[in-house]
């Protein structure tokens, strides 16, 4: 019980049913598609950069609600970063969510983001939580294909 | 957590109960006797898989700890004893579908395999350029992918039977989709993702009034619909063991013997041969053609156990039990505002697949497991159906004669309480 009211947290709530910067971004210079083939959810993560810091990010898509506020919540986080920063990011809110982040000491100091701590109770959903941040991260490449977390 | 107690107390009305004692049954199933977060395991996902009653794990144990040994060759007393259980075992299915030869029952991984044997053994040598494979647009994609393969294989084209927004093929469709350039029909009996029962007969009948065999998918249906091969007059038939309260790894193709003896074999090996020179291999004879490699011997052994279970609990009156419990659960679930069906065939069998509202079907999956109760969500293997359903995925319970009316309670408390944490 308990277990799920640490999943479901108030925040994760509120985003998935409001999810910000959920709309298209005509001037973007950076986009990616991602695809969960397990849930069928699709992505897409759009990027507008300046001098290497990503001024606009909004997202498009849905999915369940790990994966909407996980994405909702990364635009929000990543804006105002420089390239390094947001994937320096993506990589400590990936142990935060696989739970390696418990095995060090380290405090993980994601802010908000700490939210999903309790992903990482449900290996099945570990997907969901990374599926909008594995997209930024190509599209910060700028590969053209869909990415898919298989 | 996973922890042993003692049967959950279960109060079944009389007038649903009927002829079965769920109670009794229950307990033949080791695996419901546990809780999971605490709570007693409703386990509702019978269509991915069935659980095993002891007298199918044991039939497998006895298997391993007296009669162990390879088939068809040895002339030792285990030998003997392992070809006698296997091939006995193949006596079994061969009457519980009502095969007319034990020949025409061959034993596969599963309904996927038996498929695959089909589509390469029969289509592939047989279709040309601008033929024509018939399928449903509820098919599994165990019985779409393999003809796409061999549709690329041969120049052969894949056409589709549609259905209307209840789940239920267009039969007028069908009929004219039926052409001189047809070779087969593969289509499901009952559809895993939605619960529609095809009119199998009809089906056949048409197809074969054009002279055009017919592949019934009955991974999903053996579980819960008699089949009798004869009557339905179909030329090939697959199903799995596991879905039917067998083990993994143990299916069955039903194939009419004139078409199996015209058939190459589908893979070669050991078994498959009456005679290995370098120059030149003479095939075994009908089944063993096409069970190429020492086969699942104890797979065999436990899936005949686990039709004698279901034998003498009686397909008939599993089936009743199993229709009051659907219409009952069809009921309460449609008490709850929020909840829409995805699926409404009229005629329909042991799957109720549904959405909420706007809630992912994989965060209803996550909270009613919280709960103790195992659901499919997804898109169950059949994207192409829920596409034209207009649904990525959906949530699915499905049921078995082990369920019961209490459980059905449990899943409307455990929507209910998903509707309150997302809703």
């Amino acid at each position: 019980m308990s277990a799920i009211n640490d999943l479901y947290q108030e925040l994760i709530r509120d985003h998935s049913r409001r999810p910000r910067n959920h709309r298209p971004l005509p001037e973007a210079d950076h986009s990616a598609e991602g695809h969960n083939p397990l849930c069928g959810d699709h992505v897409t993560i759009h990027l507008k950069l300046a001098d290497g810091i990503v001024r606009e990010a909004t997202f498009e898509g849905t999915g369940c609600a790990i994966s909407t506020a996980s994405a909702s919540l990364m635009t929000e986080a990543i804006k105002g970063q420089t390239l390094e920063q947001a994937k320096a990011l993506f990589r400590k809110f990936h142990n935060l969510v696989t739970g390696e982040a418990r095995e060090t000491s380290d405090s993980p100091n994601l802010g908000k983001l700490e939210v999903f701590s309790g992903v990482c109770q449900y290996p099945m959903r570990v997907k969901c939580a990374t599926l909008a941040w594995h997209t930024m991260e190509v599209a910060l490449e700028n590969e053209a294909q869909p990415v898919t977390t298989e | 957590m996973n922890t042993m107690i003692s049967l959950p107390k279960l109060k079944i009305p009389p007038q649903l109960e009927g002829e079965l004692d769920i109670a009794r049954i229950r307990a033949d199933f080791p695996i419901l006797q546990q809780r999971v977060h605490g709570r007693p395991l409703v386990y509702l996902d019978n269509a991915a898989t069935t659980q095993k009653p002891r007298q199918v794990i044991e039939a497998v144990a006895r298997y391993y700890n007296e009669d162990n040994a390879n088939v068809h060759r040895g002339v030792h007393t285990l030998s003997m004893r392992a070809t006698e259980s296997y091939e006995n075992a193949r006596r079994t299915v061969q009457r519980f579908i009502g095969a007319e030869h034990p020949e025409e029952i061959i034993f596969t991984r599963g309904a996927t395999e038996a498929i695959n044997l089909v589509a390469q053994a029969y289509a592939r040598p047989r279709l040309r350029s601008g033929d024509e494979i018939l399928i449903s647009a509820m098919e599994h994609h165990s019985n779409i992918v393999p003809w796409q393969m061999v549709c690329e294989q041969t120049g052969a084209r894949l056409r589709v039977i549609p259905i209307n927004d209840a789940g239920e093929l267009l039969m007028d469709e069908y009929a004219s989709l039926i052409t001189p350039r047809t070779r087969l029909v593969a289509v499901v009996h009952l559809s895993n993702a939605l619960g529609t029962i095809n009119p199998l007969k009809r089906i056949i009948e048409l197809a074969h009034a054009r002279n055009v065999p017919v592949l019934v998918d009955a991974a999903q249906s053996a579980a819960h619909l008699p089949i009798e091969v004869n009557e339905l007059d179909c030329d090939f038939l697959a199903f799995s063991g596991h879905k039917l309260y067998g083990p993994t790894g143990i299916g069955v193709l039903y194939g009419r013997k004139e078409i199996l003896a015209e058939m190459p074999p589908y893979q070669g090996g050991g078994d498959m041969i009456l005679s290995v020179r370098f120059e030149r291999t003479i095939y075994n004879e009908l089944p063993y053609k096409f069970e190429a490699g020492t086969p699942n011997i104890a797979g065999a052994v436990g899936l005949a156990a686990a039709i004698d279970y279901i034998e003498r609990i009686g397909r008939e009156n599993i089936a009743a039990y199993e229709n009051r419990l659907l219409d009952e659960a069809i009921r309460k679930l449609s008490d709850i505002r929020e909840l829409k069906f995805i699926g409404t065939a009229a005629e329909r069998a042991a799957v109720l697949s549904f959405i909420l509202e706007d809630i992912h079907p994989h965060d209803i999956g996550t909270i009613l497991d919280g709960e103790g109760i195992a659901i499919r969500t997804g898109h169950h293997c059949a994207q192409p159906v829920m596409e034209r359903l207009s649904v990525p995925a959906t949530a699915r319970a499905s049921l078995a004669f082990y369920n019961t009316t209490e459980e059905i309670d449990v899943l409307v408390q455990g929507i209910r309480r998903v509707l309150k944490v997302l809703g």
